[in-house]
């Protein structure tokens, strides 16, 4: 390319200043990493020990309630509880319905822009803080595959919003009381509370912003992406909390149904 | 009045080390205002790179307590107790004890195609409020170049800087890339040769800015956006050919002459 050719060439090497050690800092900068490597941990090793449970994952007519994980919402599995079943099923898939759904969310979390900021520190230690030497003597990036699949995030951002709808078409149904009628139990705030979290962690997302208007050149010429936009704009700043508390509160929603479903708990009444 | 010990680097390019220096400490003062007395005192031959001392010509760039920051900008009743340590950037050639060469900065500037407006208009071209202001925060920017010293794709692996435009770079791009009278398109050269795919979204480079420029929410992720928009998405693809939307592309549009 003409820019490139006619510009003097980087010169490399050079000795740089400074001692040869990993870093000066002072701080106490593992946590950061440590906190996010031990939260991400846990949530792996649970939701892949939940995915793989294939049952109490249903509250259902017999405890006066419809309640169902978010974890295996929609049940389109061959093998779904009575009264959990979605619409349609996938007759020939006899594993848990979880593992069918989880991809989706996994995946847009996984290609999420503020999580692999996370886990790029704290499991690749690429770096692991700032200004601590990276732990690879050679680096490439998001340039090749499978890393290049990143590139994949609003496909499973698009999928996500799928399961937004039907997460909150749950909610909505969480009101339900079998045999009783309609009412509010601390299952259905649960529910209420997962599924607007989730949206937000959504609507939050960059490449929500990008497609909803961060991608024109003039905004004058587009008012209403210009409108999409500025509403998002604060609320993508709030992407990293967003992001947390969704992942904490879907796997709460998974452990309160299970403890109902199982027994453990009562599903109290608040209305 | 307590005294405070610099452990500040010394040395060129065939080598160097720590120097303590113990000072007496005035209340409010900033690094570079100790760099300054130790010059005036104990060390004359001590080089540092400043001008403004107000945080706005990004001149004393620096790594303080193995953090990159603004020597006139950093208080030094804000740095925890002991020895404060003072080395120069590390992702550049050292010149002289806290001096680096940044020249690796200034031939990546040149290689920005530069903005390239449509024929003029009658009446002149025009901007609208809303989007002068979506650019602005990337004209704060000072050149410090701490996000591009902090940016472990150079900063840990020398080899990159022949393929990596960096932080300071990318917001560059992205002030151009969403000018509305820019008709240039960047975005393959973003990808093929500036090196956007290198960047994992680490975030140090907003976390050190000094001017609190959000480089990698605000800049590098639309412009990842913009080349997955081109390259790895085939429904924006599509919408494209059907519009018959045409841009330029990089190849074309850096033989442009600047205006």
């Amino acid at each position: 390319m003409a820019a490139v050719e006619n510009s003097t060439k980087v010169v490399l090497g050079g000795t740089r200043g400074g001692p040869e050690v990993p870093t000066l800092r002072q701080d106490r900068w593992r946590i950061q990493p440590m906190v996010t490597a031990g939260i991400l941990t846990s949530f792996i090793i649970y939701s892949t020990w939940a995915a793989f449970q294939n049952r109490y994952y249903y509250v259902g007519a017999s405890f006066g309630r419809d309640l169902i994980s978010p974890f295996y919402s929609p049940c389109i599995g061959g093998v779904c509880v009575p009264g959990a079943k979605a619409g349609f099923a996938l007759n020939w898939f006899r594993l848990s319905p979880a593992l069918l759904i989880l991809i989706f969310p996994l995946g847009f979390r996984f290609t999420c822009y503020y999580y692999r900021r996370s886990y790029y520190r704290a499991f690749w230690f690429s770096p692991p803080a700032c200004a601590v030497a990276d732990a690879h003597g050679k680096y490439s990036g998001e340039t090749r595959f499978p890393l290049v699949m990143q590139n994949l995030h609003r496909y499973f951002f698009y999928a996500g919003l799928v399961f937004n709808t039907l997460l909150t078409i749950d909610a909505v149904e969480a009101f339900r009381e079998p045999g009783i009628g309609w009412g509010v139990s601390v299952g259905t705030v649960v529910l209420c509370v997962n599924a607007v979290l989730l949206w937000m962690y959504s609507l939050s997302c960059h490449a929500c912003r990008h497609l909803l208007g961060g991608h024109v050149k003039s905004f004058k010429a587009h008012p209403i992406r210009y409108r999409f936009w500025k509403f998002l704009t604060p609320l993508n700043a709030k992407h990293m909390n967003l992001a947390w508390a969704s992942l904490l509160f879907v796997g709460f929603a998974d452990i309160y149904v299970r403890l109902v479903a199982s027994g453990a708990i009562t599903d109290y009444k608040i209305f | 009045m307590a005294d405070v010990t610099m452990r500040i680097w010394r040395g060129d390019a065939t080598g160097g080390d720590f120097e303590n220096y113990t000072i007496a400490l005035n209340e409010g003062e900033v690094v570079l205002d100790i760099i300054h007395r130790i010059q005036a005192t104990d060390a004359p031959d001590l080089a540092c790179r400043w001008n403004c001392k107000a945080g706005k010509c990004g001149s004393c760039s620096a790594e303080i307590n193995g953090k990159p920051r603004l020597m006139c900008m950093t208080r030094m009743d804000q740095l925890p107790e002991g020895p404060v340590t003072v080395t120069p950037m590390k992702a550049f050639p050292i010149i002289r004890d806290l001096v680096t060469d940044v020249s690796f900065n200034f031939e990546m500037a040149k290689r920005v195609p530069a903005l390239l407006p449509p024929p003029m208009p009658e009446g002149g071209y025009r901007m609208f409020q809303q989007d002068v202001e979506r650019g602005q925060e990337f004209r704060k920017c000072i050149e410090c170049f701490l996000c591009q010293d902090v940016c472990h794709v150079i900063r840990d692996h020398e080899e990159n800087k022949k393929n990596y435009a960096g932080p300071r770079f990318f917001i560059r791009y992205a002030e151009l890339e969403m000018h509305p009278l820019d008709t240039n398109d960047r975005r393959e050269l973003l990808k093929e040769e500036m090196g956007l795919g290198y960047c994992n979204i680490t975030k140090c480079c907003t976390e050190v800015c000094p001017e609190h420029i959000h480089i990698t929410d605000n800049a590098i992720i639309p412009l990842k956006e913009r080349v997955v928009d081109a390259d790895y998405d085939p429904v924006a693809w599509l919408g494209r050919k059907i519009r018959r939307r045409t841009k330029k592309t990089a190849a074309e549009a850096s033989v442009q002459p600047a205006p």
